[in-house]
């Protein structure tokens, strides 16, 4: 007898099925890649199910301009040592060329959604793969694993398909197209475990470091290319690490000595908050943000 | 004892399904501090003493404001005991596609009832889906007792009513679990609880716990729907040319002698391959790569079985579909079926009958089929198929119906006769076939 499937297993290969589902079905997938846990994950299972033949989709990285620069090099490191594409597409270019607006509160994580549909429809992607989970927030707890976009790229949630079995259903008319979530049935721990397992490398913010931080709605920021502490913002410095890595503006640090994979298991499954609520300023704004930006078109 | 188990909700609107959902995550620990204190905000905003748990779970806006459930939410939280993958179902009959999509890969299902209402229509409804799909346990949680004063004869005299519904849907009374239970005040959830001294029963948690749940048979016959041809054409791999899938059923050996379908080409299996390093063996579930002793045409759509036990390839088959379209089926309509990793186009060419879910009759020669009514057919496809019974092998015995035009998902179809009083006709046709069509050129009706 085989050895039975662990948690684990079951998650790699139903992940590696859908990879391969949409390899055969799509004409032009793309996955969407910032460098940070979820999407990291997300190549390696595309190396894992087309090996030991290249992954056969390139992949896109909206930046925002406000990354930390250890993650963008982490991303090109894992571009060049696999051999993959990527395409950057820069919400600079958006704002330089006057399609999209600085907002007065400086965030950038809300201006990505222009920059993703526009290089949607220019390279006429027709499969996009995220990194969302459900476990994530309870308005990702309701999409399909093949979620369908209409022609402006929006989530339409009252009208979401049936999905039933195994069997995706891809189809799509002329213009729309469908976001992919391999990883809809892993939890942050499945996450951190298989990382674990694989011995998946990460960007090193990932782990407890020490930096230069300031509080801001109960978050812990840093300074950076998205600005810094206002006069009334004491900055202090504290051993922190990330537990999501997004746009610098509204990513939040977590106070925390897990410096290896092991403490941060520990930590993550003796956490009392979830990963958004820890470290989102942008899950923050209202009861129903993520389902809002969702619908606009958002990863 | 399996480490998981897949479970869904059903039940009419308002009998209290998200509630429940909400008390089984927050009486096991599993809600973050956060999220809790959302839901406590969200509650008092809406002049409630006490916390609304549905709302971990109703997590759409519409949702919130309408205080029912639009679409299914997937949960995931764990026991000391068990790992659980629960998906909470809209009862509301114009969503019963999204309750098929939860139920669809369920071991289980809690089917709820308000003790004030019994068992009404929509009960009726879900039951039998459940029992369509296949999901092999049952618990009826009988719910709001506390609103029946915990009153021992109602739950009885619920339990017996819904008994002779479930057998005569074939369950067996031992994959039928009832318990009465209060999803607001938590009674009997993961508590035993002191207003129900008649209860000696296990609780739900209890039972979910530690209920057997069906892993896939050790005698299952072995199917490999290929998804994708892996030829890397690169100096290192140059005849490299694997067969990628996910075992669907059964088990595979290296030195297994396998048959490719439809074509019938017979091969023997070299080597099972993945990117850890090669396997002996592989089971139902697992993604590998087949290479072949054999230089053979094989492509995505193709499937590989046991050469011993092969499925009937054919062009003619009878199925049970179960309509989630608002527009109706009439005979020889021509859509796309997606079976495994195959999707041909396909014509229904008869309705047999209806299945009237409420009297557990069937209705011959229906004109149409409607949203959410579960009906006998025949069908014809432009390419043959290998198919097997879907209660024999739930993964190949299942398929899509998709409308052609939008590329919607139609129903979900299962090859065979679903339910045993739809069972009055042979459940395929032998080979190819010349019979005519009934219509040509009819097409799926347009929607009201
Ligand atoms: N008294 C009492 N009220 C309950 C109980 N369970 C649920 N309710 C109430 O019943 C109403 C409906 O509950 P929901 O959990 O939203 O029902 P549902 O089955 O999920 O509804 P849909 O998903 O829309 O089909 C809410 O007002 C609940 O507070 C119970 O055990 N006792
Ligand atoms: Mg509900």
């Amino acid at each position: 007898m085989p050895t039975p499937q662990t948690t684990l297993d079951r998650l790699e290969s139903e992940a590696i099925h859908i990879f391969r589902e949409v390899a055969g079905e799509f004409d032009r997938p793309v996955i969407l890649f910032s460098g940070g846990k979820d999407s990291t994950l997300l190549v390696h299972l595309a190396i894992k199910a087309f090996w030991p033949a290249p992954v056969p989709f390139p992949l896109l990285h909206v930046d925002t301009g406000h990354n930390f620069d250890e993650v963008i090099e982490f991303r090109d490191q894992v571009v060049a040592q696999h051999g993959l594409r990527l395409e950057v597409a820069k919400v600079q270019d958006w704002i330089d060329d006057g399609r999209l607006e600085e907002r007065p509160d400086g965030t950038r994580n809300p201006l990505q959604t222009v920059p993703l549909l526009d290089s949607i429809t220019s390279h006429k992607y027709d499969a996009v793969f995220g990194g969302g989970r459900r476990d994530e927030e309870r308005a990702r707890a309701k999409e399909r694993i093949f979620s369908l976009r209409n022609s402006f790229g929006q989530w339409e949630p009252r009208r979401q398909r049936p999905e039933l079995w195994n069997l995706y259903n891809g189809r799509h008319r002329a213009g729309e197209h469908v976001r992919v979530f391999p990883l809809s049935n892993w939890t942050e721990l499945d996450v951190w475990n298989y990382i674990e397992r694989e011995g998946i490398e990460l960007p090193s913010i990932y782990y407890s470091h020490q930096r230069d931080v300031y509080l801001r709605d109960g978050m812990w920021l840093t300074e950076g290319p998205w600005g810094g502490p206002r006069p009334e913002e004491t900055v202090l410095h504290k051993t922190i690490r990330y537990r999501t890595v997004g746009d610098g503006s509204c990513t939040g640090a977590v106070e925390s000595e897990a410096s290896d994979i092991r403490e941060v298991i520990a930590e993550v499954a003796a956490s009392r908050l979830t990963e958004r609520g820890a470290t989102r300023a942008d899950d923050r704004l209202s009861e129903a943000a993520m389902e809002d930006r969702k619908r606009e078109g958002y990863f | 004892m399996s480490d998981l188990l897949r479970l869904a909700t059903a039940g009419s609107v308002d009998d209290g399904k998200s509630t429940l959902v909400g008390r089984l995550l927050y009486d096991t620990k599993s809600v973050l501090a956060d999220t809790l204190d959302a839901v406590h905000r969200a509650s008092a905003d809406r002049g409630l003493t006490t916390p609304d748990l549905s709302l971990l779970v109703d997590g759409l806006r519409s949702e919130r404001e309408q205080g029912i459930t639009i679409d299914v939410a997937y949960r995931y939280f764990a026991t000391d005991k068990r790992s659980f993958v629960l998906a909470d179902t809209p009862g509301h009959v114009q969503y019963t596609r999204n309750t098929v999509t939860g139920a669809s890969t369920a071991q289980l299902a809690i089917l709820l009832v308000d003790a004030r209402k019994g068992v009404i229509e929509q009960t009726r409804r879900h039951a039998a889906v459940l029992a369509l799909l296949g999901v092999p346990q049952l618990v009826l949680a009988v719910n709001k007792i506390d609103l029946v004063d915990f009153d021992e004869t109602t739950f009885a005299r619920i339990s017996k009513e819904f008994t002779a519904h479930a057998t005569a849907l074939g369950y067996s009374p031992d994959a039928v679990v009832h318990i009465p239970v209060s999803a607001l005040a938590g009674d009997n959830v993961v508590e035993h609880s002191a207003n129900t001294p008649w209860y000696s029963g296990p609780t739900l948690l209890e039972h979910l716990e530690s209920v057997p749940v069906e892993a896939d048979p050790h005698d299952a016959v072995f199917r490999f729907p290929v998804q994708y041809v892996i030829r890397p054409r690169t100096p290192e791999h140059l005849d490299y040319r694997g067969y990628a899938g996910l075992v669907a059923s059964g088990t595979v050996k290296v030195g297994d002698e396998v048959v490719v379908l439809p074509a019938g080409l017979r091969s023997t299996v070299e080597k099972i391959d993945t990117y850890d390093g090669p396997l002996d063996e592989a089971a139902a579930g697992q993604s590998v790569t087949l290479l072949l002793a054999d230089d053979l045409d094989i492509s995505r759509g193709d499937l590989i079985a046991a050469a011993g036990t092969p499925p009937q390839v054919t062009d003619e088959f009878d199925a049970t579909l179960c309509w989630l379209s608002e527009k109706p089926l009439t005979p020889g309509a021509r859509v796309l079926v997606k079976h495994g990793a195959r999707t041909v186009q396909a014509i229904v060419t008869e309705l047999r009958a209806r299945f009237d879910e409420q009297r557990l009759a069937s209705v011959d020669s229906p004109s149409s089929l409607g949203l959410n009514e579960i009906g006998r057919v025949a069908i014809r496809t432009a390419e043959p198929l290998p198919v097997d019974g879907y209660y024999s092998s739930r993964r190949t015995g299942a398929f899509l119906v998709i409308d052609a035009a939008d590329g919607g998902t139609l129903a979900a179809g299962l090859v065979g006769a679903g339910l045993p009083v739809l069972d009055g006709v042979d459940s395929c046709t032998e080979g190819g076939s010349t019979a005519p069509l009934t219509d040509d050129h009819a097409l799926v009706s347009p929607g009201p």
